[in-house]
């Protein structure tokens, strides 16, 4: 480990850190609907949509309408997907004269565009035509970043309002949502990744002639508005499918930070949207706080993994970092960060290959997952599984207070907690029972490139990602099979949508709860304590479910790798 | 006065408690506890499987049967703890049951007084029965004729008779108790079976016990882990055969039973029967366990002045004559008006005379003295002695008396003749100085002798000791107090400025405290009072912890969901701490429970895949010595804990009236950080003894 590394670090969550209250702040009046500067401009525009669509901006939804609404809304647009990627090679757009993606490869990428995961079983550069990327792909990474807000935004609703029977309008959030952040923001920074280097064109592939003589493709496309929202979206679906390690997706160190700051930003600056509608933005700053410690605490150990090197290779006398899988240009530390900061968001692009990183190194990155993405997490996914645990943590802890659980002045009762375990039970259950699934099955073992450890890895990590709506790949593991397709889709779907629907009936009950003024007696959660509990509930309820497959992957891999043992390749 | 507490481990309460335990293992009854549910159903399919392996001559059986051993173990501690709770509030019933036994009534008949005697039993509501000296009371009634001082020690402990009588706030009479002087006819009001100390007695055996709605919550809560680690637990065969081997059942079972939360889960039910239990020995019996975690979570207390915040009568601390009169000679005059005053004011000033002048109790009879009794319409009371009379009462009453006619007409004093301008100045004088002590609190009582004003006696409110410094406490805790008296705003606020409570409402009646509680609950807040009078009952159903005094009517006992047997309205402070003590023994409990998970991990995994991958050893932090001793010492603890912790769950975690945070911080670092270290230590010790015995 380097000074300079742990510079790049710090200076890294200082960026994020300065953002949050402004970003928090322009968030705040988007969604409670007060004039922004972009106003006069996107006013017209905006109503302009609705009477389009027949929707009364006015007219509020209960939780059940809401989250009714979002779903309808989301089989629309995975069935529009699946349709555009099976009839690609007919439709504009296809310079390249690519094919109709197979059924199972079209089932699985509209289940990941949907769900925010962008997991993707196919290569883009050789699979998908410019269609499906824009029309598809970048569609769905606005709409599902948008959804994602606006959910968060409906459950701290939840919490701001009290006696009240709706959560907000899932049309107006979704629409001021994309029509106010994510496109100007996105405008911006697809124009600062063209001028750092990035390709945006509807040309076709460049064809070149090598030194030697060798004839080359070299693929180009909408390239910077794409990683633009991939991004600021956490959406992480990259369009070459090397992802930000190639350099035409991610073209210089500048341009590396603006996306890494671009991936925490809109998920940071929520829980200052959190804070300011629940009237006190220390609130925010705590549950910020709590993200931060374990993000800190993960970059720091796989930073200091990475650092140290593969202890097989330094058994050997080989010390020195572990650069295998990592690009050059950005080296350890910015690899490692980028690792945690896109497996903390569930954003999943990455800069440098997981799969060879060393075994702690790539523990951090699936822990993160397996949190459940609470670590910033996804754009609005990150705040609501936060709130889910918070609600666990008062749950668990609150009584010690010599109170009923409570928290921000509303009780939590036998409703919110069985919400919340649902929310927390349906990320176990198919990152370890599609793991289980796929390691006993005879259909699926062939996939991993690893055997012993690494193997079971990969396939851990798969689903983990899968079932976190990361999309960021251990790469060993061949995903493009008719099982991996369907399983791998199962899971982004459960855990998107069953965690979603039990934090909008939190909302609802909560809304609909009167709110206690806080006296003395009031558990404070804006405090260090809190920080502590809920960190300690993350860990202890979130985590140890996962210790056992951690042990039996990354944890053995490393004690075998320092006693000097690999495991041979199988087949 | 509380009632004798058996020691938590006696002999008496062990014997049945051992037998409960057996007997809860029904299914029938454990499925109310889904964790211990689950830890059944699987110590039941282990016992079969390890019975097949017996037959068929499988390995390791006497490794498997210990740990099968210990899964009913940790089923009997659970069951051991819950039956320990119930019995000790068995013991209290017992003597309440005493009381029922046998009883005969005399039930009246007709208006002539002629009675049947006939069984306690046969009662019905609506019958009238008469009560003579002697009796005991058959049922449940309202004395509806008749006064009676009655020995209520079978229900309150306290063996000083009180007095019921017909009409008023003191009509209400419990089955059981004695009648010892006089007889009453008593209505009766509950049905037999449901009577008060038939409710009584159910309540503190724990058989009429539903889940309050913190216990379900925290039962989802409970429920959602245990799934949870049934994902955990059930997805490690699959991976250990992807890595090659197998795991036993045995020990899959062994650590899926340490992970669920079965310390909380075991002591659950027997914290909430202990929380009631505290009550009850504080004498104050909880119609719910529903009202005893609203007690915990009260956000407003409401307190009647008199009783709960002044001692229930004022007391003269000083004279204030008027111009032209000594104080000793106000204090003479007004010690003669009082000697035979037996109300604490009269007896107050009495005592401020002697002590302030040294005035002492003069033969009144050698002074040809005659007492005037107080009455309504006079508002005044006084001697009559010498000639002369005395008068003390209201400062309007005794004003309008000088003014319009001499106090006793056989004046022999012809001086003192009626002098409108002297007395015009008297009375300005007086009525600057009782203005003076209503706003700083007081009550001003003017003393007059025949047409002369002589001054004003000040009457105060004493403000009970150490009252000021309980609500210090309260509002520590985030409670608002509220003083509730029917005093005038102006008195009001200078008593509730002197007890520092946070608010009050004066000139308050029923409707008022009615309207106030809908008001603090409009705002989400919880309100708990005290009342004892039919006016009371309203307010008391509304409240969400409302204590009857025992004394009260039953309208009242009817309306509130807590009885206070010693009719004691400062109660409401302790019992908004037992209430709290609930809450946190609960949580301090589940959280340890929670926190000891990782340990357990620590013990089991390594031991658990050693024979899959031998490098896991490095996990083995606490270097037990084998992977047997270890899975069989975390099932150990697992159980052991429960055992451990049967007296705190039953006695409460310490409480202190601090505020939330300072509690929480002391809490989770006590409960939560000592539940991440403790079983490390322990899971250490049972190894080294399972070792030490060869066990394992």
């Amino acid at each position: 480990m380097t000074l300079d590394g742990w510079i790049q670090i710090a200076l890294f969550c200082a960026v994020v850190l300065a953002l949050v209250k402004p970003l928090g702040l322009y968030m705040t009046r988007v969604f409670t609907g007060v004039p922004t500067p972009l106003s006069p401009v996107l006013g017209p525009v905006e109503r302009g949509l609705y009477r389009l669509a027949g929707i009364d901006a006015d007219h509020e939804q209960s939780w059940l309408g809401y989250g009714l609404a979002m779903l309808a809304f989301h089989a629309l647009g995975f069935v529009l997907l699946y349709a555009v990627l099976r009839l690609q090679a007919v439709l504009p757009l296809n310079p390249m004269d690519q094919a109709a993606v197979a059924p199972d490869l079209a089932f699985n990428t509209a289940a990941s565009f949907v769900t925010n995961t962008n997991w993707q079983n196919y290569g883009g550069e050789s699979t998908l035509s410019y269609l499906s990327q824009i029309l598809g792909l970048t569609h769905q990474n606005f709409l599902s970043a948008a959804t994602g807000i606006a959910l968060a935004v409906a459950l701290i609703r939840g919490f701001a309002r009290a006696s009240a029977r709706t959560v907000g309008s899932f049309w107006v959030d979704l629409t001021r949502c994309t029509l106010y952040l994510l496109l100007p923001l996105c405008a911006a920074l697809t124009l600062f990744y063209v001028a750092q280097g990035m390709p945006q064109t509807l040309a076709p592939s460049v064809a070149a002639t090598t030194l030697e003589g060798a004839q080359q493709t070299i693929a180009v496309g909408p390239v910077a508005s794409q990683v633009a929202i991939k991004m600021l979206g956490t959406n992480g679906g990259g369009f070459f499918n090397a992802n930000a390690a190639h350099p035409f997706e991610n073209p210089t160190a500048l341009a590396n930070v603006v996306q890494m700051v671009t991936i925490f930003a809109l998920g940071a600056g929520l829980t200052n949207v959190f804070g300011r509608m629940v009237g006190d933005e220390r609130q925010g700053w705590a549950i910020l706080a709590a993200m931060m410690l374990l993000f800190v605490a993960g970059t720091a150990v796989t930073y200091w993994a990475e650092a140290a090197g593969s202890p097989v290779l330094n058994g050997l006398g080989l010390t020195g970092g572990n650069l295998e899988g990592k690009e050059v240009r950005f080296g350890i530390p910015a690899s490692a960060l980028f690792a945690v900061v896109t497996t903390a968001a569930s954003c999943g692009a990455v800069n440098a290959m997981h799969d060879s990183f060393t075994a702690l190194g790539g523990l951090v990155p699936m822990l993160n997952m397996q949190l459940g993405e609470i670590i910033v997490g996804g754009v609005g996914a990150g705040l609501y599984g936060m709130l889910v645990f918070v609600v666990v943590a008062i749950f668990v802890a609150g009584l010690v207070g010599g109170r009923t659980p409570g928290y921000l002045g509303k009780k939590i009762e036998a409703r919110e907690g069985k919400m919340a375990m649902l929310a927390v039970l349906c990320l176990p259950l198919m990152m370890l029972g599609l793991t289980a699934l796929a390691t006993v099955l005879p259909a699926a073992p062939a996939a991993p490139a690893n055997a012993g450890p690494h193997g079971f890895s990969e396939i851990l990590y798969a689903f983990t990602s899968a079932a976190a709506n990361n999309g960021s790949a251990f790469g060993g593991l061949t995903g493009n099979t008719l099982f991996y397709n369907v399983t791998l889709a199962l899971g982004m779907l459960v855990g998107r949508f069953f965690v979603i629907l039990p934090a909008l009936a939190i909302a609802g009950s909560l809304a609909a709860k009167k709110r206690v003024p806080a006296s003395a007696g009031t558990f404070p959660t804006d405090g260090g304590l809190f920080v502590g509990l809920l960190v300690g509930v993350i860990l202890i309820v979130g985590g140890l479910t996962f210790f056992p497959s951690l042990a039996l992957g990354p944890v053995v891999e490393h004690l075998a790798g320092a006693a000097g043992q690999t495991f041979a390749t199988g087949g | 006065m509380s009632r004798k507490t058996p020691s938590l481990f006696s002999a008496a309460l062990v014997g049945p408690a051992l037998a409960g335990s057996v007997r809860k293992l029904d299914p029938r009854a454990m499925i109310r506890n889904p964790v211990m549910f689950v830890v059944e159903v699987v110590a039941a399919l282990t016992t079969v499987l390890f019975l097949r392996d017996l037959a068929a001559g499988g390995s390791d059986l006497a490794f498997s049967g210990q740990i099968i051993l210990w899964l009913w173990f940790t089923l009997l501690f659970a069951n051991f703890a819950e039956a320990l709770a119930e019995g000790r509030g068995k013991a209290q019933a017992e003597s309440l049951r005493r009381t029922r036994t046998e009883m005969t009534a005399k039930r009246l008949t007709g208006q002539d007084g002629r009675y049947e005697t006939v069984p306690g039993t046969s009662l019905r509501v609506g019958d009238r029965v008469l009560v003579e000296a002697g009796d005991l009371i058959p049922s449940d009634g309202e004395v509806v004729a008749g006064v009676a001082s009655v020995n209520e020690a079978a229900i309150t402990g306290e063996s000083a008779p009180v007095i019921r009588e017909s009409g008023g706030d003191r009509s209400a009479v419990t089955g059981g108790t004695q009648v010892l002087s006089d007889a009453i006819t008593v209505r009766i009001t509950a049905e037999p079976g449901s009577t008060f100390v038939d409710r009584m007695i159910a309540l503190v055996e724990g058989a009429a016990r539903s889940k309050t709605p913190n216990e379900i919550a925290l039962n989802i809560l409970l429920a959602g882990l245990t799934i949870v680690f049934v994902f955990a637990v059930a997805s490690i065969p699959s991976f250990a055969r992807y890595a090659g081997g197998t795991i036993p059942v045995i020990v899959l079972v062994a650590l899926f039973v340490t992970l669920i939360p079965t310390t909380i889960g075991a002591l659950l039910s027997a914290i909430g029967i202990a929380g009631m239990d505290r009550l009850v020995r504080f004498n104050v019996l909880a119609l719910s366990g529903r009202a005893v975690e609203a007690a915990g979570d009260v956000d407003t207390l409401l307190l009647d002045k008199t009783g709960t915040i002044t001692l229930g009568n004022r007391q003269a601390t000083a004279f204030r004559p008027v111009r032209g009169v000594s104080e000793r000679d106000l204090a003479d005059a007004a010690q003669l008006a009082s000697l035979a005053d037996e109300t604490p004011e009269g007896r107050s000033i009495v005592v401020l005379a002697k002590e302030a002048y040294g005035i002492r109790a003069r033969d009144m009879a050698a002074r040809n003295a005659t007492f005037v009794p107080f009455t309504a319409q006079s508002r005044m009371s006084g001697v009559d002695l010498d000639g002369s009379a005395i008068r003390k009462g209201a400062v309007e009453a005794v004003i309008a008396a000088v003014s319009t006619r001499p106090l006793a007409h056989r004046g022999s004093n012809a001086a003192l003749a009626y002098a409108p301008e002297a007395e015009s100045e008297a009375v300005a004088e007086i009525r600057a100085i009782a203005e003076e002590i209503a706003k700083g609190g007081g009550t001003p009582l003017a003393v007059a002798r025949d047409h002369a004003l002589l001054g004003v006696v000040h009457l105060k409110d004493i403000v009970k000791g150490g009252i000021r410094e309980r609500f210090a406490e309260l509002r520590r805790m985030g409670i608002r107090t509220v003083m509730i008296t029917g005093d005038n705003p102006m008195t009001a606020a200078a008593i509730a400025a002197e007890a520092g409570v946070d608010d009050f409402l004066a000139q308050a009646t029923p409707e008022d405290k009615l309207a106030l509680i809908r008001r603090e609950q409009a705002e989400g807040k919880l309100v708990a009072m005290c009342g004892d009078g039919t006016n009371d009952a309203p307010a008391l159903a509304q409240a969400d912890v409302g204590v009857a005094m025992n004394t009260g009517t039953v309208a009242a006992r009817e309306a509130g969901n807590m009885v206070d047997l010693d009719s004691d309205p400062t109660k409401l402070i302790e019992i908004v701490g037992i209430g709290k003590q609930l809450l946190m023994t609960r949580g301090a409990l589940t959280t340890f429970s929670i926190a000891n998970d990782v340990a357990k991990y620590f013990a089991v995994l390594p031991a658990m895949f050693l024979g899959l991958y031998p490098q896991l050893q490095a996990l083995n932090v606490m270097g037990l010595a084998s992977p047997q001793s270890a899975i069989l010492s975390a099932i150990i603890f697992n159980a052991l804990v429960i055992v451990a912790l049967i007296p705190l769950a039953l006695r409460g975690v310490a409480y202190r009236p601090v505020g939330a945070a300072a509690l929480l911080r002391r809490n989770l670092l006590v409960y939560g950080l000592g539940g991440v270290l403790v079983p490390f230590l322990g899971i250490k010790a049972i190894d080294l003894a399972v070792s030490a015995l060869h066990l394992a």
